[in-house]
């Protein structure tokens, strides 16, 4: 509602939720303030943006105060003035007077309330206390802390409190030594805090200031390369180098937030390390090429294999358009629909489940959503540390009054947030949500109404559960039944409720079996459809739900259309003009077998590091080495690239344009901001040019936009989609026409199967496929740490993100530290029936008795020598999260 | 450790409004407030450990190192002031070879100097543990200390 208020005589109309200071700041009257910031709930400590409101004389605090109908404002006069005078030299007595050394000068809030207020000089000496300075907090990576600056508005503290449920810092001590502390006013690196930034951009003076900072001369708007979240960034470029990232403010993603990777991980980019040409290898050595004997060299090769001989591994790293182009090449050029990428490790078991249940494997909601569920259940995602930026509206659902569950064998972050916190064992998720959704039957918690109009195969669904009976589900998964029931309990009657998950559900050989689980969960409650409602699987890499939907998958084309469906066949035949194959090309974990076996002799390789990222990485390397023919095409000369005959450089998402979808199915522009480093070139033009080389048509793409206007030609969900329409904030897909506004939310009247209806799948629990025995006692699982990402091709080049955590560390509970010997800090030796690998033991309750984790970004130990292959029977993916190892001390 | 905080903390329910009495009860247990210790009441208490930091360092009752066998206070209060505390504190500090707000290394001493303590008219004062010792000068000093110092020896 809007209210009439009057400030300093001019006439205002305000919505009612504001404050004075807020309503005066809106419309350009300035009151001096230090310690309010939009983002943040008012505090009122600074007490400078004292006013006197409806002529009364008393100066009141601005900041604290709502509008209200008729309200008059006096923003400044004599009486004022002094009290904020008073204040005002109060805080310059502590500070040092510094400002031409300090980074934050002529960008300083004191600076700025001191040149309006004014102060009296002399009065300041005469109560300036000579302490001695107190040393410069030094040792985070990324930023500084300088207590002399520090005017102890409490903004860090707010920020890290309100925003980031981190809390890392708090006032300390009192009177005059007050200081904005950590817990036993340790150094910022030793304490809790996430290195996120966020405190340091909101900082008004310069006491919280980023390392190195440079000031850039122009800046881009784009997305950040990293997670699946898709946060808006702003890169900020100065001559040809990248020199800041902030958050994108515009964004309906992040709202400006980042965490630390997105803000502080850019070094990469222009690395020394960075490929710059063609590299060809002769008698076992790379040489370095121009493009076009390069090209030539791998058209003339290309041209030799038959289409079942030639694979592709496809990025998620790279645009749609890329994704496009790509798997355009492979089936058109090649005739193969051997192409896949790294989806199979990760979200295949949700494709395929989902698919069959509900449809669509893509989250039903937006992740706004998220923060107005009035329960949320995590289960597999340790979201704090994966998906950051969800993490937060996680904690924000929670500051709103939902019940959060969380399911996972790990003590993770979340669980601090967690009303219950369901602590299964590894691989037993099938057991667990099948426990909970008998639960719900038996109490009659389900939604009748919709299970009978919008689903089908309840009954035999309900069959199925007999077998899980609590005892039965307590003593597979070792969570108390009454846990159990107080789950079923929040998430059936806690509507609308909202299930998120990630690698911990989809990593097992019963991956698919898992997805269906939380399908029936949702499907049996009615949670799903609605906003704030619905079954949200968390996609990993940046853009790894385009690179499913652009069709680098071996069944579908771009808009999961089946490549065995002769319509699908006969529509892009035509479109491309050339004969296409329709038998479902092989997986990636099959493509590899095949390697081995000599079955696919040649293979293009596209921003994939295969030799850390898939199980058995020793199999892995041997299967490549039987490759004929092997063409690596990636930023760096990764681990798997140095195997090929042929590696190619390419841009980086810096260096180009085009889009990424995220998680959320927002289709987002990525923007050019440098010209790519070297000789390097977009991955669309290099494999257009090989295409062109081997005298195909349909590769005369100029740029990245005639190729997306291609695929929204092709692929029914981006139909509506532009780069003009999505030129200031992306679309979520389905967009069926060129006015439709996008799909926040899936499934709301229709499901899109053959029936338009969900269905129910009757479950079995499996064990995973390899348990702990005598000789290899311990499960290990993996995991993701927030300071690096996925096999560290980018963050392990950024030195501050080494700094932050530097070497592989399999956490090890206690009990089990106890019993193999080993301390914290040690050197141990970790093997499996696959082989073994070194790191450094970390002892933590994080990790349950039995169970060991380790990430896999360290090419030092390549964690995915130990894991199992073994597969899902539908997904095809592999065990990641399971398998059998013993520890010794190294 | 984790057990005999259990035992500390086994009256509180675990609501964050208990921090100060939970801080002051662990301070009786032990002595002073152990980081462990107080990680240990952040979590069982739901708040956040900057928080307990925070809060501990706020008051002047709580202390983040462990105290020796015997309390010095020095009063620093105006009438010892006066009288010339500051002489004594430099005595203590040579006899017993620590500085104000130091433990001694074989946990012996801790020495701190503390506002008024109630005793003006025994000006200047110190207090070792419970007993208070007033109207000090060097001489006297000298004698509490060789006296402590022998009890120390008869007790090993
Ligand atoms: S460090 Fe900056 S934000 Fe934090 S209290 Fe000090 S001045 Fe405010
Ligand atoms: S960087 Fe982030 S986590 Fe660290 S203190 Fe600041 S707001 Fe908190
Ligand atoms: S949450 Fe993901 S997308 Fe957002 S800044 Fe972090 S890594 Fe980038
Ligand atoms: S801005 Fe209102 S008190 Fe600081
Ligand atoms: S001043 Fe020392 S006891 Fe009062």
């Amino acid at each position: 509602m809007k209210v009439n208020i009057t400030i300093d005589g001019i006439k205002l109309k305000v919505d009612d939720s504001l404050t004075v200071l807020e309503a005066a700041l809106e419309n350009n009257v300035y009151i001096p303030n230090l310690c309010h910031h939009k983002d943040l709930i008012p505090s009122g400590s600074c007490r400078l943006c004292l006013v006197e409101i409806n002529n009364r004389k008393v100066q009141v605090i601005a900041c604290k105060i709502k509008v209200e109908e008729g309200m008059t404002v006096i923003t400044d006069n004599p009486e004022i003035n002094f009290i904020r005078q008073m204040t005002l030299e109060l805080l310059h007595v502590n500070h040092t007077q510094d400002c031409t050394n300090c980074m934050k000068n002529t960008n300083c809030q004191l600076q700025e309330v001191t040149s309006y207020i004014g102060t009296n000089e002399t009065r300041i000496e005469q109560m300036r206390k000579n302490r001695p300075l107190i040393p410069v907090d030094t040792s985070n990576p990324f930023f500084n802390l300088d207590h002399n600056k520090c005017i102890l508005c409490g903004i860090c503290i707010r920020t890290c409190n309100e925003i980031q449920g981190v809390d890392a810092l708090q006032y300390g001590y009192s009177g005059f030594d007050t200081l904005v502390c950590t817990f036993l006013n340790k150094p910022i690196k030793e304490s809790v805090c996430e290195s996120c930034g966020e405190c340091v951009v909101r900082c008004p003076v310069g006491a919280l200031i980023p390392k190195n900072m440079q000031r850039p001369s122009r800046t881009v708007k784009t997305i950040c390369p990293y997670c699946g979240v898709g946060c808006g960034i702003n890169l900020g470029v100065r001559g040809e180098k990248i020199v800041s990232i902030e958050g994108d403010y515009e964004s309906p993603v992040n709202k400006g937030r980042l965490c630390v990777k997105g803000r502080f991980g850019y070094e990469w980019i222009n690395h020394d390390e960075r490929l710059k040409t063609p590299l060809i290898k002769k008698a076992g050595k790379f040489v370095e090429s121009g493009w076009d004997e390069a090209l030539e060299l791998i058209a003339k090769n290309f041209s030799k294999y038959k289409s079942h001989e030639f694979a592709t591994f496809s990025s998620a790293r790279c645009t749609n358009e890329e994704n496009y182009v790509i798997q355009k090449f492979t089936r058109a050029v090649m005739g193969s629909n051997h192409i896949d990428h790294c989806a199979r490790l990760c979200h295949a078991p949700s494709v395929a489940g989902l698919a069959q249940s509900i449809g669509s494997g893509a989250m039903t909601n937006s992740i706004k959503e998220i923060s107005d569920a009035a329960s949320i259940f995590a289960i597999g995602s340790n979201t704090t540390e994966s998906h950051p930026i969800i993490g937060l509206k996680v904690k924000e659902a929670k500051w709103n009054g939902a019940k959060i569950i969380v399911a996972n064998p790990r003590k993770i972050d979340l669980c601090k947030f967690a009303d219950i916190w369901l602590q299964h064992k590894t691989g037993t998720d099938v057991a667990l949500l099948m426990g909970i959704c008998r639960v719900i039957v038996d109490k009659n918690l389900i939604d009748e109404s919709f299970i009978e109009k919008r689903s089908e195969n309840f009954d035999a669904f309900k069959r199925s559960l007999k077998e899980f009976g609590l005892d039965y589900v307590e003593k597979i998964t070792g969570v108390p039944a009454k846990q159990i029931e107080a789950a079923a309990e929040i998430y059936a009657s806690n509507s609308p409720a909202s299930i998120l998950y990630a690698m911990g559900i989809t990593q097992h050989t019963h991956g698919t079996d898992n997805v269906l689980a939380i399908s029936n969960l949702a499907l049996l409650t009615g949670n799903i459809g609605k906003l704030s409602s619905g079954v949200n699987p968390l996609r990993g890499q940046n853009n790894v739900q385009g690179a499913c939907d652009m069709g680098a998958l071996p069944v579908v084309y771009p808009g999961y259309q089946k490549v065995a469906d002769p319509k699908a066949k006969q529509k892009f035949e035509k479109a491309w003009n050339c004969k296409l194959s329709d038998t479902p090309g092989l997986t990636l974990t099959e493509i590899v077998n095949s390697a081995y076996n000599k079955k696919i002799k040649a293979l293009y390789l596209i921003g994939e590091n295969s030799l850390l990222s898939e199980p058995d990485a020793n199999h892995v390397r041997k299967s490549l080495q039987k490759l004929d023919f092997f063409v690596a095409q990636d930023i760096f000369l990764s681990e798997t690239a140095r195997l090929a005959d042929v590696v190619l450089p390419a841009a980086s998402f810096a260096e180009k344009d085009g889009t990424f979808t995220n998680t959320e199915r927002r289709v987002q522009r990525i923007r050019k901001a440098i010209n790519p480093v070297g000789n390097s070139q977009p991955d669309w033009w290099i494999t257009c040019q090989i295409a062109k080389k081997m005298n195909r048509k349909g590769f005369d793409f100029k740029n990245s936009e005639e190729i997306f206007n291609e695929v929204a030609l092709l692929t029914p969900s981006y139909k509506g989609i532009s780069y003009k329409r999505i030129e200031k904030e992306g679309l979520q897909w389905p967009v069926n026409d060129e006015k439709h506004k996008g799909t926040p939310v899936l499934h709301k009247d229709v499901f899109p199967t053959a029936s338009s209806k969900a269905k129910f799948f009757p479950l079995k629990y499996r064990p995973p496929a390899e348990l702990p025995d005598k000789q290899y006692p311990l499960i290990l699982t993996t995991e993701r740490s927030l300071y690096h990402y996925h096999t560290g091709t980018m963050t392990r080049r950024v030195d501050g993100l080494n700094q932050l955590n530097e070497r592989e560390l399999v956490e090890i509970n206690p009990v089990d530290a106890k019993t193999i010997g080993v301390n914290d800090g040690d050197k141990v030796c970790v093997t499996s029936r696959r082989g073994n690998v070194d790191a450094v033991a970390k002892i933590t309750n994080k990790s349950p008795a039995g169970t060991v984790a380790m990430s896999f970004h360290f090419f030092e130990s390549p964690t995915n020598v130990l894991t199992n292959p073994a597969l899902d029977p539908v997904a095809k993916i592999p065990e990641l999260k399971v398998c059998a190892v013993m520890i010794e001390k190294g | 450790m984790e057990k005999e905080l259990n035992k500390i903390l086994s009256s509180f329910q675990g609501k964050s409004n208990e921090l100060i009495p939970a801080l002051q009860q662990i301070q009786e247990e032990l002595g002073y407030l152990p980081g462990d210790a107080m990680l240990y009441a952040a979590e069982f208490l739901n708040v956040p450990e900057s928080t307990v930091f925070g809060v501990a360092s706020f008051y002047a009752q709580f202390r983040f190192t462990p105290v020796g066998k015997n309390m010095i206070m020095v009063c620093k209060g105006t009438a010892c002031h006066v009288k010339g505390a500051e002489k004594v504190l430099d005595e203590i500090s040579r006899q017993v070879g620590i500085e104000d707000g130091e433990t001694s290394a074989d946990m012996q001493y801790t020495l701190e100097s503390v506002a008024c303590i109630g005793c003006c008219a025994l000006a200047p004062c110190i207090t070792i543990n419970s007993e208070v010792h007033g109207r000090l000068n060097a001489k006297s000093i000298e004698k509490i200390f060789k006296r402590k110092k022998a009890e120390e020896k008869t007790n090993e």
